[in-house]
């Protein structure tokens, strides 16, 4: 009995060891590779004077690339909102054949090189492509212009909405969906007051990632647009631009900036996280 | 009733249409455009576009960087998931959401952050300079990127199945005697293998593309730290579309055969872990 005890004393005493050991290793790697690159980021920013932080915020080609920002994640949310819920109500609640390859061709986006995705666009939309051409007859710009910008990011964000709501969709099945056609519901009734309360934190938690995607967004956005200047520069080209001619204080206060703005809808993310398993 | 289910199937109908004119507009033509464009010039021509010293050089280097980023985050991201779920310690939940960081900050900024932090004017970059390790601008810079973008993949996979796990399997094998790793290499590991793979796999496709954080910290010079994605860009931009067309098909294949493994795995979870 009392070797029993003393062996269970000893795995005890095994585990805690071994428990702080993993513990501090955790810690450690999570500051090195989270934490300080965050204070490094702050600290670089703040080397510059204020008005110089705020003079080179307030430029044009700044505000500029901010506005351009905001008007294609605006766009991307709102399009990809509407497909991405017509497609996960399309995969949880229909059958029809190819629909497994369809499904997993989805998830693409999440797999692509972002500049092979630009340079697909390019290609397909490119005053050349199957579709470019078309549009350049009728003399509309796709490539190195707004559309070619929002298209990209369309892309990188297809899947967020769609893939948060299949799987909520799938585990509500279809049941109450049949009782309200029996009922004599439209398909459009059917949609807001069956489907749309309970996916509303499925879609809450897609949404804000596509916002987060969106904002941050480089590769495939610039292989599109070029990067003019005041003209198809979002806020990460810029910020790009700034840091390769050595503008170390318009770039970094830039940074910041978005770094905030992520920090935000991360703290976003994870609220709709929560609701959405608590429902 | 009988308009009402018409109405209804045609609805339905027409919803399907929407969405696969959504996918086939910006899924599969794309796909279709740029392999089509890729093989116009038959099939030698681009095998000796992705031969190029150049090009090869950076495939076989994005391939290599991403595979010691795989290692490491595997390890790693399946230590942290473990700590977040079986331990308790201070700072835990701010921990805990502060995982999801990587994919919410920009890889441009990334990319900064980074130069910041081990840059040669940095502390740490002084360093390691001292020592003549460059770490910012050279290998060890690119691979910490990768690290930082993927790092919660793997965490964020495995957190879900250990926190489902059941414990009694465990503490039967620890009264029987077995020794900590014993139980972890035949009792956890197993469980959560196929969620390990799932986030290896997403981390790895991630890391095969991955562009703004590397663009910054890698210095980009040919045959020495140029990966894939890096070198695609340049041909774009100096306008050598066929010889950026072979790299861009060879990760295109490969984002496809990661897709492939990962519903492998879904399948073979779904099979086996009930």
């Amino acid at each position: 009995m009392e070797n029993k005890t003393n062996c269970v004393e000893v795995v005890r005493k095994q585990k805690q060891a071994g428990k702080w050991v993993l513990i501090s290793f955790v810690l450690l790697w999570f500051f090195v590779l989270i934490i300080f690159p965050l204070i490094g980021i702050v600290r670089e920013t703040f080397k510059n004077a204020i008005s110089v932080i705020t003079s080179s915020l307030s430029s044009t080609a700044s505000t500029h690339a901010f506005w351009l920002t905001i008007l294609i994640t605006f766009v991307a949310v709102v399009i990809n909102t509407i497909f991405g819920t017509i497609m996960a109500i399309v995969f949880a609640k229909q059958n029809f054949k190819g629909k497994l390859f369809l499904e997993s061709l989805i998830d693409l986006p999440f797999a692509v090189s972002p500049i092979v995705a630009g340079f697909m666009f390019v290609i397909l939309f490119g005053p050349g492509g199957w579709i470019g051409s078309w549009f350049y007859s009728m003399n509309i710009k796709i490539i190195y212009a707004l559309p070619g910008m929002i298209i990209a990011t369309l892309f990188v964000t297809l899947p967020f909405v769609a893939k948060e709501i299949i799987p909520v969709l799938r585990e509500f099945g279809i049941e109450q969906d049949e009782a309200a056609l029996i009922l004599g519901a439209s398909q459009w009734q059917i949609f807001w007051k069956v489907t749309l309360p309970s996916i509303r934190w499925g879609l809450a938690y897609g949404v804000t990632l596509t916002i987060a995607r969106s904002i941050g967004e480089f590769g495939a956005v610039l292989v599109v647009s070029g990067s003019i200047i005041n003209k198809t520069q979002t806020a990460t080209l810029r910020i790009h631009d700034q840091f390769t001619d050595l503008n170390y204080a318009g770039a970094f206060s830039a940074a910041l900036i978005l770094a905030l703005i992520s920090f935000i809808i991360l703290n976003l993310i994870q609220y709709a996280q929560k609701r959405k398993k608590r429902i | 009733m009988n308009s009402s289910l018409k109405r209804f199937v045609k609805g339905n109908l027409t919803l399907r249409g929407i969405a696969l004119f959504y996918i086939g507009l910006l899924i599969i033509l794309p796909v279709i455009a740029i392999t089509t464009e890729a093989f116009k010039g038959g099939i030698p021509n681009l095998w000796k576009q992705i031969t190029l010293p150049q090009a090869l050089f950076s495939l076989k280097f994005t391939f290599i960087i991403a595979l010691i980023m795989l290692v490491i985050n595997i390890i790693t991201g399946t230590a942290t998931a473990w700590v977040l779920v079986r331990y308790d310690f201070p700072l835990k939940k701010t921990i805990n959401a502060l995982i999801d960081i990587p994919f919410a900050i920009p890889t441009v900024v990334t990319g900064m952050m980074l130069v910041v932090l081990c840059g040669p004017r940095s502390l740490i970059g002084e360093f390691f300079g001292k020592h003549g390790i460059e770490i910012i601008y050279n290998k060890p810079g690119i691979i910490l990127a990768l690290i930082f973008v993927t790092f919660p993949f793997v965490v964020r996979s495995v957190q879900p199945v250990l926190i489902e796990m059941e414990r009694d399997m465990e503490e039967a094998a620890q009264t029987l005697g077995a020794s900590k790793f014993k139980v972890f290499f035949h009792i956890v590991l197993p469980t959560i293998l196929p969620s390990i793979l799932t986030g290896a796999a997403l981390s790895f496709s991630r890391a095969l593309g991955e562009f703004g954080s590397i663009v910054i910290v890698a210095g980009n010079i040919p045959m020495k730290t140029q990966v894939a994605s890096v070198y695609i860009y340049g041909e774009i931009e100096s306008a050598n579309i066929q010889s950026g067309l072979g790299t861009a098909v060879v990760l295109l294949l490969s984002s496809f055969i990661v897709l492939i493994f990962l519903n492998f795995i879904q399948r073979w979870s779904n099979k086996y872990g009930k």
